[in-house]
């Protein structure tokens, strides 16, 4: 309290700069009054009376010194002066200032924007109570996370580990609240979903398991916020109304929390159905397609994810053994929730790491500048300092006005850069990729991100700050102010000079890298994919949305054939239950030789893609067809069962190339396939994938009732999508569409790569940047301190070229060296990349060329800053 | 002669509470004056050190300055004991009396005692 009190007085008189001098001035002359007097009467001389009060008094001065200190905040005080002579060296040099926000802007923004991905994707990762002991399932071997219904109710009732499994699948569905159909992705969970989950709704409730009453029971929706938000404009009567999903009637009962977007971190659900009231019962029975996304859930107290994988796994080879024919070899295993497991998992996390790094070396690279930028402002201003020194000022005073000055730029660099970086996280944010997607990109900072931010920004004001500090302790204030800067040759490699190499070489990495990447990306535009995605348009619908079933859906998509076909300009047309590389979910089927008798799945040959076309589909693709021929609209339900099949297929199912025509396969339920037609492998579900065993299908044999149809025409995309969508409607008013070009279907499977390289593109060019104004400024800073050396050789008529070598000879010695060992790093770099980014090359001419343009584009930037001091 | 100490700060004031209270207001030569007779000589240089502490008390709020007139009638600044610094002069005597007996009784403590 006493303390307290004292504190705020002292703050107040500090703020206030109250002038109490006038008081304690008259104090001690009133003090020194009444002793001279004192004196005086004790009969001294008045001189020596005065003589002796002002001894017994003491040091006045040092008194006063002491007053001062007591009397307000000696700390603040000196600090605000520091900051206010701060500012005004800064204004003095404005070009300085501003090169070294923006320098530290950038890079602490970079950092702030990869922190917050590391944040997003690995620190936070669900918004859901307790996601420390959330936990995903994945299946060692095989299908990854996926699994059966039945396999789930099998490990949800046998586990001892966990609180409570719950599954979760990604499906898109027709939505009807009474006006325009439209398409919307929902999650089918399982009904212990959100108790799995420790939810609590946002309004109305949540379905439970106790809900569930076998298939079709339970038809009711929770909405998540945003969709109810955007959808139901904030109803809050939403609870009761029905809706319509696929033409059937739910009732939504209720709305999710607005920080929970769904258990999957890259797609968040616009709402939630009980999995028993969507799908047939015939999917729910079927044991051996594992087609449900992912199953997850909390870990009881005690119990580590090690203990329960050995749980679960011990459950899986119970299944394994008691349903031989429907499952192989299960092996558990457990992966933190949010980014299903490693498929996904894996590589983000190490993407997300390694850009950390990357940018955490930028910062560096950043320090190192703004070091040498330090450096060469203490070494122009060491006559001040001298002067200082000289005056009586300590070592510690100067230092602190210096770091005083690194922290005002840091503080100003930092705090722009977290502007900058919130208002791009917020565009990215916002920013949707895929419009047939609900991509959930987890990149809201937060108080973590601008916490990270705002200390970095203090460490590396603290860090370049520290970099003259030796300089400082070293003046000799005598020396300087007799003869002037003081140079000290001799020195063979200063730190400077190592850090600025390391940094050139950085920058290299990063550059070769992200070129590579580019260039890559590039050539990958232009591969062969098995068939010609340009001027095709892509529209997608999907007849179950609209009521179409059974026999009503081949029928329908013929007449969506024969219709988009009058559309003028349109050359061919053909449909597909899902293109491939278009986006949508393919799915695979286990095949067997002709021989094999029995369909286990130890004996099968291949899990080729699957997909059903139409007899135009290969046209309209332009995938060619080796041998054989396509189907035809005879190949019927009745006909005997065909296929068409590609060069993989054939080698690897069917074994000889030569007569493979003709010759049958079988299927898991043991139908026997006719080879009518070969086509040439392609690409189906990435473009780096190896070549893979695919079959088509005739769709009068095999329906599906999501139809594609692949439209091939020279018109202007725009144009004929709205065409497309008028002949749809003019069919079935009812029927939700989503039209795209197939390049843009493709820009999903580059999105990867794309975002691989614009990331290293971006910091790449950072990098490039800094170690520039790294140079520029080395340069800068030989040249100003051997300014008097290289006038007085320039009077006594040396060369132009020679004194440009000597000014310069040193940073371009270290250019070279920094990014010949860039290169090569970068070179061995873009080995990993050639992993992510479709057919990257090192060796690429174009890549191994850019330093020399490098070079001879800085070359002349050198010329002109040398050529400004010898003039001076 | 006896060495002349340097009075430690805290004790300064103490000693400048405890003239307060008995005298009751005083200017700063006067508090000078009495603690240097009390204390035989202690404050018989340096006397300047008591305005700082001076300072520091009137900031605790322990004591309270106004100007007045002097003996001699020019212009002085007299310091007087608030409620505060009263009651702290008796928690800080107390504390005092405590150490001081405490020290006391080992300087009087015996071996034979110790053992």
């Amino acid at each position: 309290m006493k303390s307290l009190r004292r504190f705020l007085t002292r703050l107040f008189n500090s703020a206030a700069r109250r002038a109490q001098e006038d008081r304690l001035r008259e104090e001690i002359a009133e003090h020194i009054a009444l002793q001279t007097a004192e004196n005086l009467r004790g009969g001294l001389s008045p001189v020596e009376a005065r003589r002796q009060a002002m001894l017994k008094f003491g040091g006045v001065e040092a008194m006063k010194q002491d007053y001062r200190a007591e009397r307000g905040l000696l700390f603040i005080e000196n600090l605000l002066r520091d900051v206010r002579f701060g500012l005004r060296m800064l204004r003095k040099s404005p070009g300085f200032t501003a090169v070294a926000i923006v320098t530290l802007a950038t890079a602490i923004g970079a950092n702030a924007l990869v922190f917050s991905a590391l944040n997003g994707f690995i620190l936070r990762p669900l918004n859901v109570p307790q996601p420390e002991s959330l936990y995903g399932l994945q299946f060692g071997e095989g299908t990854r996370g996926a699994q059966s219904y039945p396999n789930y109710l099998d490990f949800r009732d046998r586990n001892r580990s966990f609180d409570g499994l719950a599954v979760y699948h990604m499906t898109r569905v027709g939505l009807d609240t009474g006006e325009n159909p439209t398409r919307a992705w929902l999650y089918e969970v399982s009904g212990n979903y959100f108790d799995v989950l420790r939810m609590q709704p946002y309004l109305g409730r949540f379905f439970h398991s106790s809900d569930e009453h076998g298939a079709n029971s339970a038809p009711y929706i929770v909405l998540s916020y945003a969709y109810w938000h955007s959808h139901f404009q904030d109803d809050p009567g939403v609870a009761g109304r029905t809706v319509k999903l696929n033409k059937r009637p739910y009732t939504v009962i209720g709305v999710a929390p607005p920080e929970f977007r769904g258990t999957f971190l890259l797609l968040s659900p616009d709402f939630y159905v009980p999995m028993v009231s969507f799908e047939d019962e015939s999917a729910l029975n079927a044991r051996r397609g594992r087609w449900i996304f992912e199953t997850i859930g909390h870990l009881k107290a005690g119990v580590t994810p090690v203990q329960a994988a050995a749980d679960l796994s011990a459950i899986g080879d119970y299944l394994q053994k008691s349903y031989p024919k429907d499952n192989g070899k299960m092996n558990v295993l457990l992966a933190r929730a949010g980014l299903y497991g490693d498929t996904f998992g894996r590589p983000i996390r190490a993407f997300v790491l390694a850009l950390m790094l990357l940018a955490g070396l930028i910062l560096l690279a950043a320090c190192a500048n703004l070091g040498s930028l330090f450096a060469a402002r203490a070494a122009d201003r060491s006559r001040e300092v001298a002067v200082r020194l000289a005056l009586g000022a300590s070592r510690m005073r100067i230092l602190r006005q210096l770091f005083t000055e690194a922290l005002l730029i840091s503080t100003a660099g930092g705090t722009l850069g977290i502007l900058g970086g919130a208002i791009l996280l917020r565009r990215l944010v916002a920013w949707n990729p895929f419009p047939q997607f609900p991509t959930n990109v987890p990149l809201n900072p937060d108080g973590n991100v601008y916490a990270v931010a705002a200390l970095l920004a203090f460490v590396s004001g603290i860090l370049f700050g520290a970099v003259p500090v030796k300089q400082v302790l070293h003046t000799d204030p005598y020396e300087i102010v007799k003869s002037g800067s003081l140079t000290k040759p001799g020195r063979c490699i200063t730190l400077r000079e190592v850090l600025l190499a390391t940094q050139i070489a950085i920058c290299a990495v990063l550059v070769t890298s992200s070129m590579v990447a580019v260039r890559g990306l590039v050539r990958s535009l232009h591969s062969d994919f098995g068939f010609e995605p340009w001027n095709v348009t892509l529209a997608d619908t999907d007849l179950d949305m609209a009521g179409y079933s059974a026999d009503a859906v081949p029928a329908m998509q013929r007449r969506m054939i024969e219709s988009i076909q009058t559309i003028p300009g349109v050359s061919a047309v053909g449909l597909a239950n899902c293109p491939p590389l278009g986006g949508c979910g393919s799915s695979r089927a286990s095949v067997y030789t002709d021989e094999t008798s029995d369909l286990g799945p130890s004996n099968v040959a291949a899990s080729a893609m699957t997909y059903q076309v139409s007899p135009e589909f290969f046209a309209a693709a332009q995938t060619p067809l080796l041998a054989g021929r396509a189907f035809t609209w005879h190949e019927d339900k009745n006909a005997p069962r065909v296929a068409v099949v590609n060069e993989t297929f054939v080698r690897k199912v069917i074994g000889s190339a030569t007569n493979a025509l003709g010759r049958y396969y079988k299927v898991s339920n043991g139908t026997c396939i006719q080879v009518v037609g070969i086509v040439k492998d392609g690409k189906y579900t990435s473009l780096t994938e190896e070549p893979q065993v695919a079959m088509f299908f005739p769709i009068l044999q095999a329906p599906s009732s999501e139809s594609f149809l692949v439209v091939r025409s020279d018109r202007e995309p725009q144009q004929l999508a709205g065409a497309i969508r008028g002949k749809l409607r003019e069919l079935d008013a009812g029927l939700p569409t989503f039209v795209q070009t197939w390049p843009q279907a493709l820009d999903f499977f580059l999105f990867g790569s794309r975002m691989a390289t614009v990331a290293l593109g971006v910091l790449g060019l950072l990098g490039a940047i800094l170690s520039i104004t790294g140079i520029f400024g080395m340069a800068a800073y030989s040249v100003s301190k051997r300014l008097r050396e290289l006038g007085i050789r320039m009077a006594l008529g040396a060369q132009h070229k020679e004194i440009l070598q000597a000014a310069l000879g040193r940073a371009l010695k270290l250019l070279a060296f920094g990014s010949a060992a860039g290169l090569l790093l970068g070179i061995l770099a873009s080995r990993v990349l050639a992993s992510i980014v479709y057919q990257a090359t090192p060796r690429d001419p174009l890549v191994l060329c850019w330093p020399w343009v490098w070079l001879g584009c800085w070359l002349p930037g050198f010329q002109r800053n040398a050529r400004c001091p010898l003039i001076l | 002669m006896k060495q002349k100490t340097d009075v430690l700060q805290g004790t300064l004031a103490l000693m400048v509470l405890k003239t307060l209270d008995v005298l009751g207001p005083l200017h700063g030569y006067g508090l000078a004056r009495r603690i240097e007779q009390i204390s035989g000589d202690l404050l018989a240089v340096n006397q300047g050190t008591l305005y700082p502490v001076l300072l520091k008390l009137e900031q605790e709020g322990a004591i309270a300055s106004e100007w007045g007139a002097s003996e001699n009638n020019r212009r002085a600044r007299f310091y007087r004991l608030t409620r505060d610094g009263r009651k702290q002069l008796q928690v800080e005597t107390q504390d005092w009396e405590q150490t001081a007996a405490i020290i006391g009784r080992f300087f009087a403590a015996k071996a034979e005692d110790l053992s």
